[in-house]
């Protein structure tokens, strides 16, 4: 190689001056990368590069065996840098990470080069022009890793105490398994009762049993236990620090009223005369200005609608308690937390704005959880379903299926329970009413859970007709207020025209309103569909790319209750790590400044989305705070001096890479 | 290097059909790298021209990489992160499309061609956008031929 090479070396500071001993072991990983990439080549092409004491070519380096030759070549040659080529970084950089530090090598002297998902498998039929990149890949490696420094991650204390955003199921559940293991929740619920969206379900599948008679008694747990403190009504408005110690800043809304004088009596509501829609009833019926969430509620307490009051003061009068204060204030409470938990929930599809199937357009067409709440016994009809037009007991009854699902107009993904949500509603329909006529206008019928697909067999042995296909039109009669369907029967061949005196509609999951606050205040990722991203899909499926938060339930995609109580609970089981151990161990990868370089420009202090480098003041020097650092490098890139380096992927390290893409012909030749 | 040999045009003869380019691309490792090993996983073929160097973070990239890139002998130069408002580190590609904006006309103010230096926004489930990428960029740079800058001897 070319002599032009050492002119970097003088770029970076502090390198160590120890002879690099490079060991290069290039894997064939069977024939993903042996059938195409000659690694006999590249080995002995890289063994004549300076440095590089040994070359090893072994079938599979992640198994035990290519694992012992490392650490014995590590041994036999006195090694003190390791390249691997082989797959990805991605999943098998910690593999080898740990193998060489079983050697008392640094972890960070490890380098990994791609040569299977960015050369073999995507050249397959250019085996020589393959080879050739996988040598420059593997030569780029080698020289990178000559400059690599020793690196150690650092520790950082854990509080152990706990933030569970959204009182849901999937959230309760998180809440009460950490607080039966003895730490402290604090449970965030941005509505006046927590529950979330099961307690306004009537039944849940496959049991159909009562969704409140499950979920209220778990709702009392909550507010029993005395490691739970329930924030309801409140939300969270600032998130700032890290793993082990995040400072968090809560938001209470006003109820005006006095929780602790309150009763929850409701006498308050009888002489209210405000009536508004009742949101709880998906805007069936009607609530007062001054009223209790739901007979279940947790805290059974009273909350004023100011947009709605009068201030007639009727409700001070008749409060025996004199809880009502109409002065009440937003307040504000700050927590510092070691872990945070998201479960932040979903909301349905609204098929209003686009008029789906006639929504919106005609009163005989209602979405799932309007149908869900008609057939509840506490909801606005006391459990008779009736349709909106004439109040009249519908016999005819269509559900449509896939409704803001699997649609590439609205939301490409499957909500996964909606199918289930249909059988079950039309289930207890027909339980309810033999004489009532369902038909389920489905694309697919999605059943994968237990009992789910003989509660599928259940319906049909009820009676309820299945017919495979879409509505392409819906129109209402205008004197019966029927509903007039054309759909295609896929499964005959042959269009149909049905009449329903209701229609109802399932629609899908969506991501919440407050998703992107949370996305934001807790610094995630979201995914193509809008809701948030886990770490890792299989393997991580609670976690998230920032330490210390996990997240439970529909947050992170469409769940049913099992899979989102599951959730919570391994969210709980996941932060256990972190508030038992009572430290946390963070990412060795940081930016850092050398002050003899550092002229206090402060130009890099807001390119820090962490906050992480503060200004000293006295010394009129950047300094970042390793525990906030995440290690992006983005200030490094924008500090015009240079003082700012990132560790692991300095500037020399980089430019070696950038360098050794290109090798002069005369030494290829 | 000096900038003499870097100016010196790489010789016409190199110029021929079987010529791939050599093009560096950087990849973030939370996205754009992700892309490529999806690429690799779909097994999206694509021509062999490009060496990717990994940094954490788009933000991380610097206008000194890029000119050193080209002044080694890049025919091309790729600048990738994630797609903006899903940045694994909030908004480090903000910063990485404000900088590019500079970079961009720097690099053409120098004569090297608007195909030679691009920015793509590319999420780790998009294999087939990052091949179908590389593709595009490999033909356009296989049009124009080698870089103006490519050092003499250099491959």
């Amino acid at each position: 190689m070319s002599d032009s090479k050492d002119e970097k070396k003088t770029f970076g500071s502090n390198i160590d001056q120890e002879e690099k001993r490079v060991g290069v072991f290039v894997c064939e990983c069977g024939v993903n990368i042996g059938g195409v990439v000659n690694t006999k080549a590249v080995a002995d092409y890289i063994g004549t590069l300076p440095g590089v004491k040994v070359t090893s070519v072994n079938k599979f380096t992640c198994s035990d065996s290519g694992q012992a030759d490392i650490q014995a070549k590590i041994k036999e040659h006195n090694l003190n840098r390791v390249v691997v080529a082989a797959c990805s970084p991605k999943t098998h950089e910690p593999t080898f990470r740990a193998c060489i530090e079983e050697m008392g090598l640094n972890q960070y002297f490890l380098e990994f080069v791609n040569i299977r998902d960015h050369c073999s498998w995507i050249h397959m039929w250019e085996k020589e022009k393959a080879t050739e990149k996988a040598k420059d890949l593997v030569r780029m490696g080698v020289e990178r890793s000559k400059l690599l420094e020793p690196l150690q991650a650092s520790e950082v204390p854990v509080i152990d105490k706990a933030l569970v955003i959204g009182a849901g199921v999937a959230g309760m559940q998180s809440a009460l398994d950490l607080a039966d293991m003895g730490f402290q929740v604090y449970l965030v619920e941005k509505e006046p009762s927590i529950g979330g969206r099961m307690a306004r379900f009537d039944k849940v599948f496959p049991t159909n049993d009562c969704s409140i008679c499950i979920l209220g008694p778990k709702m009392v747990e909550v507010a029993r236990n005395k490691n739970i403190k329930i924030m309801s009504y409140s939300e969270v408005k600032a998130v700032e620090g890290y793993v082990g110690n995040f400072n968090v800043k809560i938001e209470h809304k006003p109820r005006y009223l006095d929780v602790a004088k309150c009763t929850g009596c409701a006498k308050c509501s009888e002489v209210c005369p405000v009536e508004v829609p009742y949101d709880f009833n998906e805007g069936f019926g009607t609530r007062k200005a001054i009223f209790v969430p739901f007979p279940q509620a947790v805290p059974l307490r009273a909350l004023i609608d100011m947009e709605n009051c009068i201030s007639c003061k009727a409700c001070a009068k008749a409060c025996a308690s004199g809880a009502i204060n109409y002065d009440m204030q937003t307040s504000y409470t700050d927590l510092n937390v070691g872990v945070i938990i998201g479960a932040v929930g979903f909301k349905t599809y609204d098929p209003e704005p686009r008029h789906d199937f006639g929504y919106g357009l005609y009163d005989n067409v209602i979405t799932a959880m309007e149908f869900e709440r008609l057939l509840n016994a506490a909801g606005p009809t006391g459990g008779h379903v009736v349709r909106p037009s004439d109040c009249k007991e519908p016999i005819r009854v269509g559900f449509v299926n896939c409704v803001g699902s699997r649609d590439k107009n609205t939301n490409i993904y499957c909500s996964g329970v909606c199918c289930m949500v249909t059988i079950k509603n039309a289930q207890l329909l027909k339980e309810k009413r033999p004489e009532t006529d369902q038909t389920i206008m489905y694309i697919d019928i999605r059943t994968p859970f237990r009992g789910y697909e003989e509660s599928y067999n259940r319906s049909r042995n009820l009676g309820v007709k299945f017919l495979r296909g879409r509505p392409v039109e819906v129109k209402e009669d205008p004197v019966t207020k029927n509903i007039k369907v054309r759909i295609e029967d896929t499964l005959a061949g042959e269009m149909r025209n049905l009449e329903f005196d209701l229609m109802v509609l399932a629609t899908g999951i969506v991501p919440n309103e407050g998703i992107g606050q949370i996305q934001q205040l807790l610094k995630l990722s979201k995914a193509a569909d809008g809701l948030l991203m886990e770490a890792h899909p299989k393997l991580k499926p609670v976690d998230t790319t920032i330490d210390g938060v996990f997240l439970a339930g529909c947050a992170s995609g469409p769940k049913d209750i099992p899979y989102a109580v599951s959730q919570g609970s391994a969210c709980a089981g996941r932060a256990t790590i972190l508030l038992k151990n009572k430290k946390a161990i963070t990412e060795g990868i940081t930016a850092v400044v050398n002050p003899d370089v550092c002229v206090g420009c402060e130009v890099c202090i807001p390119m820090c989305p962490f906050q992480a480098i503060k200004f000293d003041e006295k010394e009129k020097k950047a300094n970042v705070v390793k525990a906030l650092c995440k290690g992006c490098g983005t200030c490094v890139a924008a500090c015009p001096t240079g003082a700012l380096e990132q560790s692991h992927f300095k500037n020399d390290q980089l430019l070696a890479q950038v360098k050794n893409v290109f090798k002069f012909q005369e030494v290829a030749a | 290097m000096s900038s003499e040999v870097a100016a010196a045009s790489a010789p016409a003869a190199a110029k021929t059909d079987g010529w791939e380019p050599k093009i560096v691309a950087f990849c973030c490792n939370w996205c754009s790298y992700g892309g490529a090993d999806s690429a690799g996983m779909g097994r999206f073929q694509q021509p062999a021209s490009t060496r990717i160097i990994r940094v954490m973070c788009s933000g991380r990239i610097d206008p000194l990489h890029v000119f050193n890139a080209f002044l080694e002998g890049a025919d091309a130069v790729l600048v990738t992160g994630c797609h903006i408002g899903d940045c694994h580190y909030v908004n480090g590609n903000d910063k990485t499309k404000i900088k590019y904006k500079y970079l961009e006309n720097v690099v053409h103010e120098l004569g090297i061609e608007k195909e030679r230096l691009q920015l793509n926004w590319i999420s780790a489930s998009e294999g087939e956008k990052f091949a179908n990428f590389i593709r595009d960029v490999t033909a356009q740079i296989k049009k124009l031929g080698p870089s103006p800058l490519k050092p003499e001897g250099v491959a």
